[in-house]
């Protein structure tokens, strides 16, 4: 063929590469089609039946598409369809608890959402009013507490299994050994702590530190895991180019390995936080409850922010409203510590991640 | 892994790239076998590598020629359970002797990789300086300074990126990335510069601005090179090994080596003709 001979003008409809198309509207049409279906099955009954209409909704529109489809297009973008239909509605379905748990936790939060809440405490509070402050300062304390225990510790096991105890019994033991603490009951956690601090200070001893020590168990293996698996991801060419240069092992890890992983591991100490932060149980057994703030973590019982709630819960006073209010207040305020703290976190990791170090 | 604690720097010299006395430099290789485990990867070299001059090793895929350099500045034992037993001379002092510190070899015995690796958390500045800062030298801004730009202009790069010393390494072309490379292992100012296929991910026009440096660095180097390439060592070389191997699971070996033109005109073996015609057989 030359490139002087003219073109054939396309054939109108023997192509091989242009099909018919599903477009938005047909879509739209069978995306309305089912949710109308989704509304007839409680229909007669005159109450919305909220979970049959939802289900009964995308079972009728992953039928529904497929068949469309299949007739307009083919058997595979059908079954392309399908899939995608599968896929969003399964997401759809994992997000609305989330939402709808958000959306009652503002809802109620936001009831005692004052100043007042954020500057008392409970110290003589039986009926309305009181405030969270001394659990805000309690369970920042007993967190705080626990992430400087454990970023140590975990960091420090996360160099050891990556850096140095590669392929050793030594490393493959303790690898083991983290993997169960992961999944160790934060109450084994709580009562471990407690008993601890009993055979150290005596019977009944309730402190901020005991709570701290309980949080430690359960942060470090997370630590550990997710430290392990950056400094994992740092290429093995970096170290190398290190070592050609040089530099000795340990000051390769310091200034090479550690930089260039360091947004991850940041990433992963406060999931691990977050993790530790709503605690109830542990911090229930070690380190209690207490009506006004204390901050002394050596002496004495605390409030922290899950067990508070836990208390308003199940001790709400009189009248019951005003603790319930003071609960799921208490509930949002913790929600917005994680999110206060993730953020932190993103951008702290965004400023250390690359580029130069001037 | 036998890295030594940081041990006190042996000298402190004041910057300067080329060791313009003392020490030739000259690379005796010994009866050296490489394992990885048990497994014997390369058996029986013996080689001397001329001071001054590129050494350029050749030969197919997996016969040990990677393996080989990284043995001529201990790097090969990074790797667990690699270990060597024979002599490597770098003038007259056994890298593999007894008391001898991996670390301060590599200091005297710089390499670039394959692939260029600059430190993605540093900026083109930082990169340079960092044989020199991670070894705990202080290093005051002035000095600093000309040592960027020496090491820069002896990589044929400075005039390219002195507007952008600030920025991070890794946003430069692979070419650059490899040159900055370059630099950052003659900053550390090593007597001898080992170059693992330096230009296989390279385009031909940094290719050619790296074999013109490696021309350039032999005045003050002895440089070793691996290459794929034999119009590469050809162009660049004044002596040139030729290594094979029997099969998978053997141990490779040197077939033979001498002068460049003389191995890649008149060489000695059938093994080597065959290679060096593209007849590899």
């Amino acid at each position: 063929m030359t490139l002087t001979e003219e073109r054939p003008a396309p054939a109108p409809t023997a192509s091989s590469i242009t099909a018919d198309q599903l477009g938005r509207g047909p879509q739209l049409a069978v995306m309305i089609g089912a949710v109308a279906l989704g509304a007839l099955s409680w229909a007669n009954e005159g109450e919305p039946n909220w979970a049959r209409w939802i289900i009964v909704s995308i079972l009728a529109y992953c039928v529904g598409i497929y068949v469309v489809s299949r007739v307009v297009e083919g058997p595979r973008r059908a079954l392309d369809r399908l899939m995608a239909a599968i896929v969003t509605s399964a997401f759809l379905l994992v997000a609305m608890p989330l939402v709808s748990l958000v959306w009652t936790v503002i809802e109620r939060g936001t009831n005692r959402f004052d100043t007042e809440f954020f500057t008392e405490t409970m110290r003589g509070v039986v009926g309305e009013g009181g405030g969270i402050y001394h659990a805000i300062v309690g369970t920042l304390i007993v967190t705080g507490l626990a992430t400087l225990m454990s970023v140590p510790f975990g960091l420090f096991t996360a160099i050891y299994l990556a850096e140095y105890g590669h392929g050793t019994k030594l490393a493959k033991a303790i690898q083991s050994m983290v993997d169960v603490m992961t999944g160790i009951p934060s109450i084994v956690a709580g009562l471990f702590a407690y008993a601890l601090f009993e055979l150290m200070f005596g019977p009944g001893t309730r402190s901020g530190i005991a709570g701290a020590v309980a949080l430690t168990v359960l942060m470090t293996p997370v630590i550990v895991r997710s430290a392990e698996e950056m400094l994992r991801l740092v290429p093995n060419e970096l170290r190398e180019a290190s070592y050609a240069l040089g530099v000795p092992k340990w000051k390769t890890i310091v200034k090479v390995v550690l930089p260039t992983a360091i947004a991850g591991i940041i990433t992963g100490v406060v999931l691990a936080i977050a993790r530790v932060i709503g605690e109830t149980a542990p911090l229930l057994v070690t380190v209690g409850l207490a009506q006004g703030v204390n901050w002394n973590p050596f002496d004495g019982r605390m409030t922290t922010l899950p067990v508070y709630t836990y208390y308003q819960y199940v001790q709400p006073g009189i009248p019951p409203e005003a603790g319930q209010d003071r609960a799921w207040a208490a509930a949002l305020v913790l929600i917005i510590i994680v999110m206060v703290l993730f953020t932190a976190a993103r951008i702290l990791s965004s400023v250390l991640k690359p580029k130069g170090l001037r | 892994m036998t890295d030594r604690v940081d041990t006190p720097d042996t000298e402190v010299a004041a910057p300067s790239l080329a060791p313009d006395t003392g020490p030739d430099n000259r690379i005796v290789v010994e009866n050296l076998n490489i394992y990885y485990g048990d497994f014997l990867a390369v058996k029986d070299v013996n080689m001397v590598i001329e001071p001054r001059s590129v050494t350029a090793l050749i030969g197919p895929s997996g016969c040990g020629k990677s393996t080989f350099i990284r043995s001529l500045n201990r790097m090969h034992e990074v790797i667990d359970g690699a270990h060597v037993k024979g002599s490597v001379y770098v003038d007259g002092e056994d890298l593999y002797g007894p008391g001898v510190d991996p670390v301060a070899v590599r200091r005297k015995v710089g390499m670039v990789f394959q692939r260029p690796n600059p430190f993605p958390t540093m900026s083109i500045a930082d990169n340079v300086l960092a044989g020199k800062r991670l070894n705990s030298r202080r290093i005051n801004k002035s000095d600093a300074e000309e040592l960027v730009e020496k090491s820069l202009r002896g990589a044929n790069l400075w005039e390219e990126v002195k507007d952008r010393l600030d920025k991070p390494g890794s946003g430069l072309s692979g070419g650059q990335q490899q040159r900055l490379c370059i630099a950052r292992a003659i900053a550390v100012e090593p007597e001898i510069l080992l170059m693992d296929e330096p230009c296989s991910a390279l385009d031909p026009i940094s290719t050619l601005a790296i074999e013109q440096l490696m021309n350039e660095l032999k005045s003050t180097y002895t440089i070793v090179i691996v290459t794929h390439n034999m119009q590469q060592a050809a162009r660049v070389s004044n002596r040139t090994a030729f290594f094979t191997i029997d099969g998978t699971g053997q141990p490779g070996y040197v077939v033979e080596m001498d002068d460049t033109d003389v191995m890649f005109s008149n060489p000695k073996q059938q093994s080597t003709i065959d290679y060096v015609t593209g007849r590899f057989g």
